[in-house]
């Protein structure tokens, strides 16, 4: 009974934090809602595949098109250890891994940069803004032939392709950053004397720092979700490639391994990704 | 009490319009050692004139010089304080006070060791290695005053400081502000628009009226001073001398032809 009514009371959004009563009921209410949160994502991953399970195990759909969450385990260890199309796994894998990061450092150093001036200076961001603006909606499939003409099938075009769906996503978030830095912070620094590249090393950077590594964050995923299309340029290693060539084949248990793998490294460093931005922006959140 | 009467920062002919004007003709000069309180209501001008002195705009037309230099952008030799979140939170405490000597080029281990001194002065020694939202508003605002004084700038200006606050804490800052004040002997320019704060704060207390910003009276006051000698707050604030010119000054403000127009037809 007292149960229900606590219930209630904290069904409800804003409970009044004004006791260490309630607030302590709000903790331990999101701790609550973490585990559950978890357990029924869990269950949702178990659910989907025990249906799968059951559909292949039915006979339900021809192995051809799905086969079972064991052939698709077993065609990963199968690849793990004998390779695909003269690579191994983790030969494909370090090659699509290595193009992915490539492309997101030099863009990084570049596209914060520029993202910065866009940020502070109004020349920069009437020059820049429109180029950025003009290919960003501009799926990387469509540019890929111009790419594959100027610059040929080597390794350059695959990573040019992932460098370019990684840059604007950062540049933009660092621009939205820099200009979302608080004034008053710009006028502390100046206060305490700081020179204009003070105020961006001392200010503007930290300030904008959360939103670059948002930035980053959504780059890399453009990135991934470009690197299928990367790897159709002249490949023999990658796991785009490894997907592309296996569906040739028909081996779809490899097609569907390939995608599982693409999905759990990309998910993997996405959390990694935002552990690494509450440790270098814990303010960020806090009641400031 | 003063030895030399020296006019520190003056402030001649100054007056700034944006879409109405916000300054008529403000000429002020403070002379060294002063706690100058300018008190009005909102729309008066004090924060613009504040802005002015800092730097962070400039006036239309007249000139504010300090120690015979025309100000003409932002500076460490004038301190300020802002009314709040004006900590950086990616440092911590003691860097955010040492913020300014940092960016002087001095070395770390001098100005940790003159960050902590001036920590001890606002009451934060101890909370050196805090974050910044670890801390409640009002030990925010000293760590923000205690930032302000480590560059030793030649004047401290204060922009509603203690506005943020609730009344506990800020009756605790006005005696803070006070001590540092007759500690540091640094002249201060407050704006507040507390009439109490205002009374019990000022060696000047410079009264304003809006639309356009003007200074209408100027009051020669001891009660910040008689703190610092050893006289309590309560004492000071119930004493019928305090009680008399705080109504005066009330009292300016409310029979203000202005101001009462605005009470009728806003």
């Amino acid at each position: 009974m007292s149960e229900n009514i606590l219930n209630s009371a904290n069904n409800k959004i804003a409970p009044e934090p004004s006791t260490t009563h309630a607030i302590a009921n709000q903790t331990t209410k999101s701790i609550i809602n973490l585990r559950s949160g978890f357990f029924i994502s869990a269950t949702t991953v178990i659910v989907i595949i025990g249906i799968w399970s059951l559909i292949t195990s039915l006979g339900l759909i021809e192995a051809l098109y799905l086969p079972s969450p064991l052939a698709v385990v077993q065609k990963f260890f199968d690849v793990t250890a004998n390779g695909y199309a003269d690579a191994t796994l983790w030969q494909h894998f370090t090659a699509s891994i290595s193009r992915i990061f490539m492309a997101v450092i030099i863009a990084s150093a570049i596209a914060i940069p520029v993202g910065l001036a866009i940020g502070i200076n109004p020349i920069a961001r009437a020059i820049f803004d429109p180029l950025i603006e003009f290919y960003r909606p501009v799926p990387p499939l469509a540019y890929l032939p111009l790419i594959v003409i100027w610059f040929g099938i080597g390794e350059f075009s695959k990573v040019l392709l992932i460098y370019l769906a990684v840059f604007a996503p950062i540049v933009v978030s660092t621009a939205a950053g820099v200009r979302h830095v608080d004034p008053i912070r710009i006028r502390v620094a100046q206060s305490l004397g700081a020179s204009r590249w003070q105020i961006i090393r001392h200010v503007i950077l930290p300030s904008a720092l959360p939103d670059i590594l948002t930035g980053i964050r959504i780059g890399l995923g453009a990135g991934w979700s470009t690197l299928v299309a990367a790897e159709l340029i002249a490949a023999t290693q990658g796991i785009g490639f490894m997907i592309q060539s296996a569906s040739q084949f028909l081996v779809t248990d490899l097609v569907i391994a390939g995608i599982l793998i693409i999905a759990l490294v990309a998910y993997a460093i996405e959390i990694g990704l935002r552990v690494l931005q509450k440790h270098l922006a814990p303010w960020r959140g806090q009641i400031n | 009490m003063k030895n030399i009467i020296v006019s520190k920062l003056s402030i001649k002919n100054v007056s700034a319009s944006y879409k109405t004007q916000i300054l008529d003709n403000v000429s002020f000069d403070v002379s060294a050692g002063e706690f100058v309180v300018f008190v009005g209501p909102s729309g008066c001008g004090k924060t613009s004139l504040l802005n002015f002195v800092a730097g962070f705009n400039q006036p239309h037309s007249g000139s504010i010089t300090l120690d015979g230099k025309l100000i003409t952008g932002p500076g460490s030799d004038r301190g300020v304080v802002f009314q709040q979140d004006a900590l950086l939170p990616w440092l911590n405490i003691i860097e955010n006070v040492a913020l300014g000597l940092e960016l002087q080029g001095i070395p770390r281990a001098d100005r940790e060791t003159r960050a902590k001194e001036v920590l001890a002065l606002v009451d934060l020694a101890g909370f050196e290695h805090h974050k910044v939202w670890e801390l409640s508003g009002g030990m925010k605002q000293r760590a923000s005053l205690a930032r302000a004084l480590a560059a030793n700038p030649q004047i401290l200006l204060m922009d509603e400081p203690f506005g943020a606050l609730d009344a506990f804490t800020r009756e605790q800052m006005q005696a803070l502000i006070l001590k540092v004040w007759h500690k540091t002997g640094k002249e201060v320019l407050l704006v507040t628009h507390d009439i109490e704060e205002a009374v019990f704060l000022a060696s000047e207390l410079v009264l304003m009226t809006p639309r356009p910003g003007r200074i209408v009276e100027r009051l020669s006051l001891d009660f910040g001073r008689r703190f610092s000698q050893g006289e309590s707050a309560r004492q000071i604030k119930s004493d019928p001398k305090f009680i008399e010119i705080r109504e005066y000054v009330l009292s300016h403000f409310f029979t203000n032809r202005e101001i009462v127009h605005e009470r009728e037809y806003s």
